[in-house]
C-alpha cells in the first residue's frame, strides 16, 4: 500500500449523504398521518358529512353527527400522542440495549406501569390523573430496572434474547398479579378492564392535558439523546473512546423512554407492539442514524396507533375493537419475524 | 507536526473484582513513535490499554496525558487527543461507511450543533487515507475483512486525535491486510505524526513496524526499549515460556522470531527442548 496521507482541507470534496431519499420519507410519513388525523375525525360507527366536520371542528356542537365528531378530535389527538411516544419509546430502548427485541412491552416495562396502575386504583384510591401518571411512571422504571438486572445475571451481559426472555416472564408475572388484584374487587373491575385493554376512546381534553408535561419531557430527552446512541450503536468501548460517559448516556436514555412509555400507558393502557414494530420499519426507511431514526419512530408511531384505532371502528361496525388488540394481532406475527430472522444479534 | 502529547503510566494497578492484572506498572510512551505492546494471553495488555484510554478505573496509580489524570478530564476533551479502536467494535446492521466514519466526529460535535464542513473534511480526508472512498455508500456488513478493518481505522482517524490506541487491529485478517494495516499505521505516524500504541500478537510484525516494544509478563513490564534489545530467546522464554532462536530479519533488519517447539528441535537449543519433553 502507498498510500500518502493528505492533510484535511477545507475543500476537500464532501461525501455524498443520502438527506434526499430521507427528506421524501419524512413528507410521505407526515402526510400519511394528516390523512389517517382526518379519517379518524371522519370515520365512525356514526357516518358523518363533510358539512358535519366542518362545523364541528369550528367548535359546533349542534347536530348529533357534530358532537361526535367533536368526540373524535381529543380520541385522534391522544392516538397522536401515544403513538409517537411508543415508537419514540421503542426506538431508544433498542438503541439502549442494542437489541432488536426492545420494546416497552416485550421488556416488561408496559405492564410494570400497568400493574403499578392498577395497584393504585384497588389500594390507594387512585382518583386524580396526574397521580395516576406518577405511578405508572414509577412503575415502568421499576421493571425496567429489575428486567435489565435479571437479563444481566449470568454469562455475556445483556444479550438480546435473555433481556426477552427476562422481560417476558417478568410481564406473565405482572399480568397475574394484575388479575389476582383486579378480580376479587368488583368495586373497581370495570376500570380495570376498560382500561387494561387499552384504547384511547372516550378520550377528552381533560383527560389529556395533564399527560402532556410528561411526555414533552420524554420527547426532548430521548430526541436529545440520539446522538449518544449512535455512539452506544458501536459498543461500549468504542462509545467511551469517543468521549461518550456509557452510564450516564444510556441512563438518561433509559429515563426518556420510560416517560414515554408510562406515560402513554397511564393514560391508554398497555398497548402492544407498537415500540418494536415501528423502529424496525423506520430503519428500512432511513438507516441506522438515531438523528432520524427517533423523529421518524415517532410519527411513524402515531401513524399506526391512529389507523388501529380507525381500523378498530370499521372491522366491528358498529361497535369498536380497542387499539390495543389490533396492534396485537399486527404486532405478534411481526414479532415472530423478527426472532426467525438470522441475524438476531445486537444491534 | 509530530505529536509531543506524553502518556505516562504511574504505579499504575489495575483489578477486575479481586483479581489483580496489572501490577503497579510504571510506562512512558514516546511520543510521535509507535509502540507495541506484547505478551501472553491473559497478560494484561488488553486491560493496559483500556485504562490508558480511561475505559478502566485503576485500583492504584494513575495514567497521565499531558501531566492531567486521563480519569479525570472531561471525557469528550479526552477524546480529542487520545483515541481507541477497541478489539471488536460493533457496526450496526445496515449502516454504511461513510455514516460509520462520521462517527468519528462526536468528540467534535456538541449536542445542538450541526454536522459541519470541517466534519465533512476529516470523514473526506479520513476515507481517502484508507483507501475506502469508492466504498463511501456501501454497507459496512457487505464489507471484506480488510476493508472493513481499513473502515474501522477510517473512523479513528476522523476523530483526529494526536494519540491513538489500538487493540490487535490485524486480528481476523490474513496476512496481507496485516501488512497493509500495518503499513498505514505507519503512514499515519509518518505524515501526522500520531503517536500509536497498539497491541499486537504477532511478534515478528511488532518488531517490524514499532520503534518501541513493551514486553508483558503477568501484568508487569518484563522489558522495553528499541525491538532489538527487547526482543531475545531469553525475553521470549520468560514472556511467553517458549523456547525459541532469534535471528535477524533479513528484510527489515529487525529480529525475527522462530518458536521451537517440541517436534523441531534445533541442533544448538536441542539441550533445553529436551528438558521439556
Amino acid at each position: 500500500m502507498t498510500s500518502v496521507l493528505p492533510v484535511p482541507t477545507p475543500d476537500a470534496a464532501p461525501p455524498r449523504r443520502p438527506g434526499s431519499v430521507r427528506f421524501l420519507w419524512l413528507v410521505v410519513v407526515l402526510a400519511a398521518l394528516v390523512l389517517l388525523m382526518a379519517a379518524s375525525v371522519a370515520i365512525g360507527s356514526r357516518g358523518v358529512g363533510w358539512s358535519d366536520i366542518v362545523a364541528a371542528l369550528g367548535g359546533s356542537q349542534e347536530t348529533v353527527a357534530e358532537a361526535a365528531v367533536t368526540k373524535r378530535i381529543p380520541r385522534t389527538f391522544l392516538a397522536v400522542l401515544v403513538g409517537a411516544a411508543l415508537g419514540l419509546s421503542g426506538a431508544v430502548m433498542q438503541g439502549v440495549t442494542r437489541n432488536p427485541l426492545a420494546d416497552p412491552g416485550v421488556l416488561g416495562i408496559t405492564m410494570g406501569a400497568s400493574l403499578a396502575v392498577v395497584a393504585g386504583l384497588a389500594w390507594f384510591g387512585l382518583f386524580t390523573a396526574t397521580s395516576k401518571i406518577f405511578t405508572a411512571i414509577a412503575g415502568a422504571a421499576l421493571a425496567a430496572v429489575f428486567v435489565y438486572a435479571v437479563g444481566s445475571l449470568g454469562r455475556g451481559g445483556a444479550t438480546p434474547l435473555k433481556l426477552a426472555l427476562a422481560g417476558a416472564a417478568t410481564s406473565a408475572a405482572l399480568t397475574s398479579f394484575v388479575t389476582a388484584i383486579a378480580l376479587p374487587r368488583g368495586d373497581i373491575a370495570a376500570d380495570v378492564q376498560s382500561w387494561q385493554v387499552g384504547g384511547v376512546g372516550g378520550a377528552t381534553v381533560s383527560t389529556i392535558t395533564p399527560v402532556l408535561p410528561f411526555l414533552a419531557v420524554g420527547l426532548v430527552i430521548s430526541l436529545l439523546s440520539a446522538r449518544s446512541l449512535n455512539s452506544l450503536a458501536l459498543g461500549d468501548e468504542l462509545a467511551a473512546g469517543l468521549g461518550e460517559r456509557v452510564a450516564l448516556a444510556r441512563g438518561l436514555a433509559a429515563l426518556g423512554a420510560v416517560l414515554l412509555c408510562g406515560a402513554a400507558t397511564a393514560v391508554a393502557g398497555p398497548i402492544w407492539f407498537v415500540g418494536l414494530v415501528v423502529p424496525h420499519l423506520c430503519r428500512l426507511l432511513v438507516g441506522v442514524d438515531h438523528r432520524w431514526l427517533l423523529p421518524f419512530s415517532a410519527l411513524a408511531g402515531a401513524c399506526l396507533v391512529t389507523a388501529s384505532d380507525v381500523l378498530g371502528r370499521i372491522v366491528a361496525r358498529p361497535g369498536e375493537l380497542d387499539v390495543g388488540i389490533i396492534t396485537a394481532l399486527v404486532g405478534a406475527p411481526f414479532f415472530i419475524a423478527v426472532v426467525r430472522r438470522q441475524r438476531v444479534r445486537e444491534l | 507536526m509530530t505529536s509531543t502529547h506524553s502518556l505516562v503510566a504511574e504505579e499504575l494497578t489495575l483489578a477486575y473484582g479481586e483479581r489483580t492484572v496489572i501490577d503497579g506498572l510504571d510506562l512512558a510512551v514516546p511520543a510521535g513513535r509507535i509502540t507495541a505492546i506484547v505478551g501472553a494471553n491473559a497478560s494484561g495488555k488488553s486491560t493496559l490499554l483500556r485504562s490508558m484510554s480511561r475505559l478502566l478505573a485503576p485500583r492504584a496509580g494513575r495514567v497521565l496525558l499531558d501531566g492531567a489524570a486521563v480519569h479525570r478530564m472531561p471525557a469528550k476533551e479526552l477524546a480529542r487527543t487520545l483515541g481507541l479502536l477497541p478489539q471488536s467494535p460493533i457496526a450496526p446492521e445496515g449502516i454504511t461507511v461513510s455514516d460509520l466514519v462520521g462517527r468519528g466526529r462526536h468528540p467534535h460535535q456538541g449536542v445542538f450543533s450541526r454536522w459541519s464542513r470541517e466534519d465533512d473534511a476529516a470523514v473526506a480526508a479520513a476515507l481517502e487515507a484508507t483507501q475506502t472512498t469508492e466504498l463511501a455508500e456501501r454497507a459496512v456488513d457487505e464489507l471484506s475483512g480488510g476493508q472493513r478493518q481499513r473502515v474501522w481505522i477510517a473512523m479513528a482517524l476522523a476523530q483526529q486525535t494526536d494519540v491513538l490506541l489500538l487493540d490487535e487491529p490485524t486480528t481476523f485478517l490474513d496476512v496481507s491486510h496485516q501488512v497493509e494495516v500495518l503499513d498505514l499505521l505507519t503512514d499515519l505516524n509518518a505524515v501526522r505524526g500520531t503517536t500509536i500504541v497498539m497491541v499486537l500478537h504477532d511478534l515478528n510484525l511488532a518488531a517490524r513496524y514499532a520503534d518501541h516494544l513493551v514486553a508483558l509478563e503477568a501484568g508487569r513490564i518484563h522489558a522495553a526499549g528499541a525491538p532489538g534489545d527487547v526482543l531475545t530467546e531469553d525475553c521470549v522464554r520468560a514472556v511467553f515460556g517458549l523456547a525459541s532462536r532469534v535471528i535477524v530479519d533479513p528484510v527489515s533488519g529487525k529480529p525475527l522470531v522462530l518458536p521451537i517447539g517440541r517436534h523441531h528441535a534445533a541442533p544448538s537449543t536441542a539441550g533445553a527442548v529436551a528438558a521439556e519433553v
